[in-house]
């Protein structure tokens, strides 16, 4: 097709919805370092940020700064930034996947799986830390290909996921109900304080699992972006453009998936965070942004919600109950909205 | 362009539990512009979807070239053939660059991202629909027209030999349907591109139509060139609507007259006959 047409008007379109977006996601790992960094250096002992860095890269030479630092502060900064970045990203994969921002997996039920089996492993076999990131997959996985196969009917609805995904969200939590309320009293708290989800007591065990799987599954999600940017098209379109879409849907379901599950392993059901990381990253990056940008949000909000809830509040808070405060508003504004447009299909 | 075959070979198409189209024999003329009519549900869609390969035959086949479309990879029909489907989906906040950008997915690759050729190719389809200057408008503030206009474009940017399309023209006005019709054909005419139209209008379906073919329950009732096909016969069969066919005033293609049950004074029904 007209081989000496010059193209401006397109080339200087497309090169500023990519600068915009690079800016923007460069922007965001700047502040997701900065909060990350934060983290390490506030609480009763103040700690100089240069020392944080040093100390957190070993360093530094002070063993109380080095204590502060690795033992205490880290864990809690890196499993914000790890369950920030699997929720993110798990969370606009679903919902560009299924084209409905209520597609999330805190909202259709797949946090909720990965908790029962989480919560049953911790109350009924007191398990340890590998047990309990490997049962919270588990829940993850068998939730979702449960929701996948009752909502497949010659190909998949982002609509019917989302309804038959709160059904079962239902279903998982009052299993959840139901294994706390036969626990004793110390490890029905135990639970509770789980089910709110905080990033401050996470196991070492999880989190070198979480971490691990990030590492391997990141580079995998950025690879699958271009067919995500078909899929979002609806599936006649995206197959009509050569896309194998059954292929990569199953495989970016199951990535999310796995994300999902093993933060909240990690971290209890963090709610909210995946839901809303996503469309808030695409107002920042525009629409040329991606996984990317949307797992830093992730991450963002998690760091900001942890700094909230352990230092500007008077007593300190799980960071579920931040994140709640954040989403429930954004999402009866979703719902709402997405209603009025009439785009809930 | 270069030529291609495409054709079914008792190819039977279905959903759940049910066959849709049954047995159907059909061969795509090269060049041409091909519309399918018929009545609702009669599986003109489903036929076009499998001609695409968007469904999986239960019996039979779609032959692209000498080879059933089951057996290439995705990636190589798209190159030849295209589609748009009835409703597409713009995901949120896309601009028009953006989404007829997407049409050139299946010329790049993993290591082949995007180069110079996408470029034109995209200005070129823009500016063959007339929406080069809605590049950088957000899909959503278009109107029906528009927005059917940048689908259209998009599948320009496809570069493919065949173009197939589901009832473009079902959320357009009379004169957006024209419109879009008469870009379809210049795209025909200039480049020799092949295009397949399923349109719920007959009359507009005459007048566009180099072959027409007129199905019913899955099957091919009449197909041909407008003139010899369309009878007063044929749309009775085919829609179960007592009508007159009359000549287009304009385009001297067929024209239909339904007969209804009211507005129908005996004077003129006499002089009819």
């Amino acid at each position: 097709m007209a081989a000496t047409l010059e193209a401006p008007v397109v080339r200087s379109g497309r090169t500023r919805r990519r600068r915009r977006a690079v800016v923007a996601t460069t922007v965001l790992a700047i502040v997701v370092f900065c909060q990350f960094v934060l983290t390490m250096m506030v609480g009763d002992h103040f700690v100089p940020p240069v020392d944080v860095m040093l100390s957190a890269v070993h360093l530094g030479d002070d063993p109380m700064t080095d204590f502060i630092v690795r033992d205490l502060r880290l864990p809690t900064a890196a499993t914000a930034l790890g369950v920030g970045l699997a929720l993110g990203i798990a969370g606009v994969v679903f919902q560009k996947l299924l084209g409905n921002p209520l597609a999330s997996p805190d909202f259709v039920g797949v946090s909720s799986g990965a908790s029962a089996f989480a919560v049953a492993a911790i109350v009924i076999s007191n398990a340890g830390a590998a047990v309990v990131s490997a049962s919270a997959l588990s829940g993850a996985l068998l939730t979702a290909l449960i929701i996948y196969l009752l909502a497949w009917r010659d190909g998949i609805s982002g609509y019917r996921f989302v309804l038959i995904g709160i059904g079962v969200s239902q279903f998982m939590l009052s299993i959840v109900g139901y294994i706390v309320s036969r626990g004793d009293l110390y490890e029905a708290r135990e639970a509770m304080t789980w089910i709110v989800g905080t990033v401050g007591q996470a196991g070492t065990g999880e989190l070198r699992t979480l971490l691990g799987a990030l590492v391997l599954i990141i580079p995998v999600a950025l690879v699958l972006e271009r067919p995500l940017r078909m899929l979002e098209l609806g599936d006649d379109t995206a197959k009509a453009l050569g896309s194998r879409v059954e292929l990569n849907r199953v495989a970016m379901i199951a990535l999310s998936v796995v994300l999902v599950g093993f933060a909240t392993a990690v971290a209890g059901p963090i709610m909210f965070v995946a839901l809303i990381a996503g469309p808030i990253a695409q107002r920042i990056t525009g629409p040329g942004g991606g996984i990317l940008a949307a797992g830093l949000v992730g991450a963002a909000i998690v760091l900001g919600a942890d700094l909230v809830a352990q230092h500007l509040l008077p007593t300190s808070l799980p960071t579920g109950v931040i994140t709640g405060i954040i989403g429930a508003p954004y999402l009866i504004w979703l719902l709402a909205t997405v209603n009025r447009e009439g785009r809930g299909g | 362009m270069t030529s291609h075959d495409l054709r079914a070979e008792n190819l039977t198409l279905g959903y759940s539990d049910t066959d849709i189209v049954t047995d159907l024999d059909v061969q795509i003329p090269d060049g041409r512009i091909t519309v399918i009519v018929g009545a609702n549900a009669c599986g003109k869609s489903t036929l076009l979807r499998g001609l695409a390969r968007l469904l999986t035959p239960r019996g039979g086949q779609v032959v692209l070239d000498g080879k059933s479309v089951q057996d290439m990879r995705s990636i190589d029909v798209a190159k030849v053939l295209g589609l748009l489907p009835q409703s597409p989906v713009a995901p949120d906040g896309i601009t028009v660059g953006d989404l007829v950008g997407r049409g050139r997915y299946p010329h790049q690759g993993w290591f082949r991202r995007w180069s110079d050729d996408d470029d034109r190719a995209v200005e070129a389809a823009l500016e063959a629909t007339g929406t080069t200057e809605l590049a950088d408008r957000n899909i959503s503030e278009l109107s029906g027209g528009q927005r059917q206009r940048v689908w259209v474009a998009m599948a320009l940017a496809q570069d493919t030999d065949l173009l197939l399309l589901d009832e473009p023209t079902t959320f357009l006005d009379i004169n957006h349907q024209v419109e879009l019709l008469d870009l379809l054909t210049d795209l025909n005419r200039a480049s020799g591109k092949t295009i397949v139209i399923v349109l719920h209008d007959l009359n507009l379906a005459c007048r566009y139509a180099d072959h027409i073919i007129a199905m019913k329950k899955g099957a091919i009732l009449a197909e041909g060139a407008p003139k010899d096909v369309i009878t007063a016969a044929v749309v009775t069969e085919v829609f179960g609507l007592a009508c007159e066919v009359v000549p287009d005033p304009v385009s001297d293609t067929p024209m239909i007259v339904p007969r209804g049950r009211h507005h129908a004074p005996q004077a003129v029904i006499q002089r009819l006959a």
